[in-house]
């Protein structure tokens, strides 16, 4: 066991899929030489060699479009976006053809195809390098969307990616590219099934469905809401599609309160399908409504000002306060008493 | 008269490569006027007052570099090396001229006498953009690549259906040929014979991608002529030959003459920004061998050739150089004096409901962590 990065955990998961899979071909913007902007596929080229590891052309749409021929002719691309904002000239690839090509051909022409997204923010990016769009591709009916937020789900998650039959939009947390577990990279662990969140730390009280740059935040909110009395489930969903209704239904029965936490903005975002899926599914089981902690409601800020935009632990034990307990709250010290939503 | 000097793709890789693409079309040379009969016709103010400006603009990126070390800006994409173009593209428009500038092109836009501190907010972080698009007629430094190259068109399409005299300047990289807008822009350009310019500065690589694995035409100014526009190589650090090219397109395009590509060869000296390690994709002796064709040095070779370079000179320029750096020191060292609450301002002309809602949380979060002292919060 060392401590490792999500980041090299990603490298890793690479290189192993490559290892063993001629098929895996690897493409995108600087990810030769250089290794990718955030470093995720550093030394593949020089050990793979540069037609599995390609550094492409400057055109989003055209390394898409390119990868679905690819996957046509039976390899399995995958390929890197380099930031969130610069997949946006692939959405066409990846809406009109990506998602649905399966469906189309009657499953005679499947995609096995993955597309690395690093997003979200909290690393002081300057505009268009940081937003969340993960609901776009939740939306889009033929493709999967994942999201890891661990050391260990980073290896596990990439390796079940490009395994995986279909496209599946994985998405990576820059915020956590340099976070460091114990991990090591000869027994790297389980490779999850596809669409299966995982609890990470159990509770009575209320549970917090969260995933990706979330989860750390919603760790320490826990930690912090003992102090009041209050033990919060956390569930770590990894996979948006698949979702798993079983997981998050078994632990919002239990709790009976759910809050939805996620860096995008709220409005139409995945916590809003996730509140409804437990809302129809639990509903007698609630005690409360189900509430959504997220980024605002508006377009990326700029640097010196998104720490007033992202979600953080205060503003969670805030919406906590706000699951209409019938006891008296237990006096949480820091109590700050904000109700922004009339819960 | 206009002396060609053979040149020239200096980024090309394979030389072999190059002759085989050159045999598709005829060879390709890059216009020079600096050290050229031609250049010995240019008006000595015209000489000296680049000078002023590319000594001004080397000392502008040399003084945000460091800053953006010292961590008063979230980065910073350097220009050093590119300033001639970025100077030459500043001094062929007019007032009432639009430009078009990419996240690299800071410098074009303040040597169009536009605010520094306005220019920087992006890379600073305090704002998406600083300084007002209409009243400089200068659009948003543009990140995601090339997308800002139909909007040029676009713009000057309105301004020509409009009886406007107005020209549009878009800048972009080599790399931003490659993407679709880029191809969008330039034909919509073409078909509707728009008066924009396109410049296109070659620098040789996007971040780490050479330039032979970028393209396969023979020079990025090919691309223009297959949409049917004019399109013309130039030197890149010859401060003159910029000028020359991008104001005879200029000229054209005011005159009904539709767009012009022009592509300017040069280099970038520093990495693509603070955040990149430049020693992963390109030699040293390459960087060096760039320096020994600096735009400044090019134009100071000329100045002393005609007896126009002498200490006074020198002084003035680096005076101007001194007092804008410390300008930029001082100013950038001061507080961004930032209200969280402009986060709502101008998402709608008219907020939502949910956004005064959030509006309100925010506010309330502003006064009690001002209540409880810097500390703030138990978790933040
Ligand atoms: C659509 C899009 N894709 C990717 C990026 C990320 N990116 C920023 S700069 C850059 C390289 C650009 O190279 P070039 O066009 O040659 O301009 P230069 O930076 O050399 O001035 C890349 C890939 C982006 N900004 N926009």
């Amino acid at each position: 066991m060392t401590r490792t990065s999500m980041g090299k955990a990603l490298n890793t998961a690479l290189r192993d899929a490559l290892r063993e899979d001629p098929a895996v071909h690897i493409l995108g913007e600087d990810v030769g030489a250089l290794g990718g902007v955030f470093r995720v596929t550093d030394g593949l080229a020089a050990e793979f060699g540069e037609s599995r590891c390609a550094d492409t052309p400057l055109a989003e749409s055209g390394i898409l479009g390119s990868a679905v021929g690819m996957a046509m002719y039976g390899l399995r691309p995958v390929v890197e976006m380099q930031f969130d904002a610069f997949a946006y000239p692939a959405f066409e690839q990846l809406v009109s053809h990506v998602a649905r090509m399966r469906n189309r051909t009657r499953g005679r022409l499947p995609l096995p195809l993955t597309i690395r997204i690093p997003y979200g923010g909290a690393i002081g990016g300057v505009e268009h390098h940081s937003d969340s769009s993960e609901a776009y591709y939740m939306h889009t009916p033929g493709l999967q969307v994942v999201t890891p937020a661990t050391v260990a789900d980073a290896y596990g998650l990439l390796r079940a990616a490009i395994a995986c039959d279909d496209p599946v939009v994985f998405l990576e947390p820059k915020s956590l590219y340099w976070s460091k577990a114990d991990w090591s990279e000869d027994r790297p662990g389980e490779v999850p099934p596809p669409g299966r969140a995982v609890v990470r730390r159990e509770g009575r009280s209320a549970t917090l469905l969260t995933y990706g740059p979330a989860l750390p935040m919603c760790l320490e909110a826990a930690d912090a809401a003992l102090a009041d009395g209050r033990e919060l489930e956390v569930v770590d969903l990894r996979s948006l599609v698949p979702f798993d209704d079983e997981t998050v239904c078994a632990s919002v029965r239990k709790t009976g309160r759910a809050i939805v936490v996620h860096e995008a903005a709220g409005f139409g975002g995945a916590g809003a399908e996730i509140a409804a899926r437990v809302t129809e599914r639990c509903f007698h089981r609630l005690e409360a409504p189900v509430l959504r902690v997220t980024g605002l409601d508006i377009p990326y800020p700029p640097p010196m000002l998104e720490s007033h935009h992202l979600p953080n632990a205060d503003r969670i034990l805030d919406a906590v306060e706000r699951l209409q307990w019938s006891d008296e709250p237990a006096g949480r010290t820091g109590e700050r008493g904000r109700h922004a939503v009339d819960a | 008269m206009t002396q060609l000097h053979t040149a020239t793709h200096p980024h090309e890789a394979d030389a072999a490569a190059l002759r085989a693409r050159e045999a598709l079309l005829p060879e390709v040379r890059a216009l020079r006027v600096l050290g050229t009969e031609q250049a010995a016709g240019a008006d000595p103010d015209l000489l000296l007052s680049f000078h002023r400006r590319l000594v001004t603009g080397r000392r502008f990126n040399e003084q945000v570099t460091t800053l953006t070390r010292q961590g008063m800006l979230a980065g910073y994409p350097s220009s050093t090396g590119q300033e001639a173009c970025q100077i030459a593209a500043a001094q062929v428009l007019r007032p009432q001229d639009w430009l078009f500038p990419t996240y690299r092109d800071a410098l074009a836009v303040v040597a169009r006498d536009i605010d520094p501190l306005q220019v920087l907010g992006l890379m600073r972080g305090d704002w998406h953009n600083g300084y007002d698009p209409r009243e400089t007629r200068t659009a948003p430094l543009c990140t995601p690549l090339a997308t800002h190259l139909p909007h040029a068109a676009g713009l000057a399409h309105a301004a020509r259906l409009a009886g406007d005299d107005v020209v549009a300047l878009a800048l972009t990289g080599d790399g931003g040929t490659s993407e679709g807008d880029f191809h969008e822009g330039l034909n919509f350009a073409a078909v509707q014979r728009a008066p924009v310019v396109f410049l296109v500065q070659n620098n040789g690589y996007a971040i780490s991608v050479p330039l032979h694995k970028q393209s396969a035409a023979p020079s990025l100014a090919h691309k223009g002529v297959g949409y049917g526009m004019p399109s013309t190589l130039v030197d890149g650090n010859d401060v003159l030959a910029v000028h020359t090219a991008l104001g005879a397109a200029v000229e054209r395009a005011r005159g009904g003459g539709g767009p012009t590509l022009v592509e300017a060869l040069t280099y970038r000296i520093d990495a693509h920004t603070n955040a990149d390690d430049s020693t992963r994709y390109r030699p040293d002796s390459e960087v060096e061998r760039w320096r020994r064709r600096d735009p400044v040095l090019l134009l100071e070779r000329e100045l002393q050739e005609r007896g126009l370079l002498d200490e006074a000179v020198r002084e003035k320029a680096e005076a101007e150089a001194d007092a804008l750096a410390a300008m930029l020191r001082r100013r950038l060292g001061a507080p961004a004096g930032l209200d969280p609450m402009d986060l709502f301002e101008h998402v709608f002309a008219e907020p939502t409901s949910q956004l005064l809602e959030q509006r309100d949380m925010l506010s309330e979060e502003l006064r009690l962590d001002a209540s409880q002292g810097p500390a703030g919060g138990a978790h933040r």
